[in-house]
């Protein structure tokens, strides 16, 4: 029986590996952490409809059950030796694994928002990220650094995104509307509080997403102000004062908030890139790995057996993610038939 | 030898790990072409001095301060009365005076300056044919050529490299004798030190460390206020065009209310522009609204980090001209239990702000 390899236990290679275990082929999946999930538990809420991020774990629970399974947790493979078949892949701790085909699920990481130092993460206790967001919004609990239910919240858009000064110019497209979903969110546990999002334009690409938007405004009075941030610093209360412009009236604006809360894109990680570097594959020119093409090879590498999944090739949302496992997953198997290259 | 500085977080910044202890240059150690600026020799005459005193009696440093040097045009650049390429001509005869003169680390007084040279030596660098135009229009005017500086170093950078050994001579600290307590010191760092290049300024451009790390080291405390990185009010054209000053001084109050509620001992700053306009400013919202800033009710006084480095290593206050200042100094001088003459101080001060008031 053919053996494949899946490298990374997000959901991209959850799906991937059900769908393969569903087909009866043995699967070894690796993950470099103690755990299986990935990205998504980060999150407690997934847009557009809230869906808690443990219903699309649930899918997966079984797994690890399946007798054709091989689950090596805490593992990250270091060299694939592609100079014969099946390919041989070396893990860090010294073991040999062969396979018959290999699927990249290295997901992406968080932007680290110590680097746009004007916005003050880091610095100012008050200035967080939308990942620490979500865990107040799971724990139904936000408060400032100080102990206090925040009157003001500002809302930050593409901190990492669309940004040439942090060699980022692409647009991770989730952030305008995690951060809607996360205003929305605030508004409920916060009704008092007054909530501003800044953004440069708003990416509503989702079919329901405009819908939200247009709900935030309406139902949950959030305001929208089209500008960057500037300048973040700390008053001597500790409240923070924001220096922006407001490119539709066409003045700067400067505005006191209790919290900021920074919409951090989404990177290649650094595994990806080193991985790619010692092995040999393509990547793109924003650092993610670079399929055979962007139509109908988007899960496929260079070269032969090698397919990606999931956000290892770019900005994906939950579903978008779980879609392109599922392609890739059709695709291996094709291959693994002899039915295509 | 050369050496790298050595970029330790400052005050607000070490609170959790950072990045931009990654900003760092080159600073040359020793045999320094001093470029002296326009404007600070009328304003605050002592610094300059203080600075060449330094590196003379404190740090035994070698430099050359060649009077056939004039202006880098910078001012009359920034308000666009000289044309680019005639300040490309005058950097290059510049440059050419230093090669002449056998010296190739520059070390620049003004902070306008320091921004014009590092432009023009990217621009050179990016766009080759520009510093071609400018070897061609020195040959004609002048028939000199010249060479590119090794190293470019704003004077500031001299004090910051050597701050510890400044530490170690020094008769007074950043310490209230009073109290015991650190004295509070608002840093201003002039924007085009590094708000143009972050990389040529030590710290880059959000957070500047070059002053703030004299100030931790010498004993004080930094304070970290909203408008840090907000300009003096200088502007060239806010100020240089007699009906616009209104912003000039705005933007210098907007600094001012911004700080007060950290009660600052001292300003330090490393412009000549800011240092002037936080000062005369001070002084003038002072003498128009009564309004004063400090604690004390005789202003925050405003330093130049050599006039600060040359007070706390034992020099005169006198003989480096701290009564050319408008917004008092003294408060800060006995707040250090400085020990000079306060008659001479007072007389020379008064006949200062007779030649410097509003009428």
């Amino acid at each position: 029986m053919k053996k494949i390899v899946i490298i990374g236990g997000g959901i991209a290679g959850l799906e991937v590996s059900r769908l393969l275990l569903q087909e009866g082929f043995p699967v070894t999946l690796i993950e470099k952490s103690s755990h299986l999930g990935g990205n998504i538990r980060n999150y407690a809420y997934l847009f557009p409809d809230f869906t808690p991020s443990e219903e699309i774990l649930k899918n997966y629970t079984s797994l690890p059950g399946n007798a054709d399974l091989q689950l090596l947790l805490n593992t990250e493979i270091e060299k694939i030796d592609f100079s014969s078949r099946p390919y041989t892949l070396f893990s860090n701790d010294g073991i040999a694994i062969s396979a018959d085909s290999i699927i990249i699920a290295t997901g992406y990481q968080i932007f680290d928002a110590r680097l746009k130092e004007e916005f003050g993460y880091g610095i100012y206790d008050g200035v967080i990220t939308s990942v620490e967001m979500e865990k107040m919004i799971r724990e139904q609990h936000i408060v400032t650094p100080y102990g206090k239910a925040p009157r003001r919240i500002a809302f930050i858009h593409c901190v990492g995104s669309r940004d040439a000064k942090v060699g980022n110019t692409y647009c991770s497209r989730l952030c305008c509307i995690t951060a809607i979903k996360q205003a929305i969110e605030t508004k409920k546990l916060l009704p008092q509080a007054e909530i501003f999002c800044f953004y440069i334009d708003l990416r509503m690409y989702g079919l329901t997403f405009e819908e939200l938007y247009l709900n935030a405004q309406k139902e949950y009075n959030i305001q929208f102000v089209r500008g960057r941030l500037s300048e973040t610093s700390e008053m001597i209360d500790k409240r923070l004062i924001i220096k922006a412009e407001d490119t539709l009236i066409g003045r700067p604006l400067k505005m006191m908030t209790d919290m900021l809360v920074l919409m951090v894109g989404m990177e290649a990680s650094n595994f990806s890139k080193q991985f790619a570097y010692h092995n040999g594959l393509e990547i793109g020119e924003h650092g993610f790995f670079k399929p055979l093409n962007q139509f109908n090879a988007r899960g496929k590498s260079q070269k032969e057996g090698i397919y990606f999944a999931g956000t290892s090739i770019g900005p994906m949302s939950v579903a978008e993610t779980i879609e392109h496992a599922q392609a890739t997953a059709l695709s291996t198997i094709s291959y693994l038939k002899g039915k295509e290259n | 030898m050369t050496k790298i500085a050595d970029m330790t977080e400052n005050s607000p910044e070490q609170r959790k790990k950072i990045y931009w202890k990654d900003y760092i240059k080159y600073i040359p150690e020793d045999d320094y072409f001093f470029f002296r600026s326009c404007i600070r020799q009328t304003f605050f005459p002592g610094a300059e001095q203080a600075f060449l005193a330094i590196l003379k009696n404190n740090l035994h440093k070698n430099y050359f301060d060649d009077p056939r040097l004039t202006t880098c045009t910078g001012i009359g650049y920034h308000s666009d009365i000289i044309p680019l390429e005639t300040l490309h001509t005058m950097i290059a005869r510049h440059f050419s005076i230093m090669n002449e003169s056998g010296y190739s680390n520059l070390v620049i007084s003004c902070v306008t300056t320091f921004g014009v040279m590092i432009e023009v030596l990217n621009t050179w660098h990016e766009f080759p044919e520009t510093l071609e135009k400018a070897r061609e229009n020195l040959q004609k005017t002048t028939g000199r050529t010249f060479e590119l500086p090794k190293a470019i170093a704003h004077a500031s950078d001299i004090i910051y490299l050597y701050r510890d050994e400044i530490a170690k001579q020094s008769v007074y600290k950043l310490i209230n004798k009073e109290t015991g307590k650190p004295l509070k010191v608002v840093d201003h760092v002039g924007c085009h030190y590094a708000k143009i290049f972050p990389h040529h300024g030590i710290g880059g451009a959000e957070f500047p460390k070059v002053l703030s790390e004299m100030i931790k080291t010498w004993g004080g405390e930094v304070v970290d206020y909203p408008e840090r990185r907000h300009c003096c009010g200088f502007g060239f054209r806010q100020y240089l065009i007699k009906e616009s000053r209104g912003y000039s001084l705005t933007h210098a109050q907007i600094k001012f209310e911004s700080m007060q509620p950290f009660h600052p001992d001292l300003i330090l700053t490393n412009c000549p522009g800011c240092n002037m306009f936080m000062d005369r400013w001070q002084y003038v919202i002072q003498e128009t609204t009564g309004k004063v800033y400090s604690s004390s009710g005789n202003g925050i006084p405003v330093l130049t980090y050599e006039e600060l480095a040359a007070l706390l290593l034992g020099y005169d206050p006198v003989q480096i001209g701290l009564f050319m200042h408008q917004t008092d100094v003294l408060p800060l001088l006995e707040k250090l239990g400085i020990q000079f003459n306060k008659n001479e101080y007072a007389k020379l001060r008064e006949e200062s702000l007779d030649l410097a008031k509003i009428l």
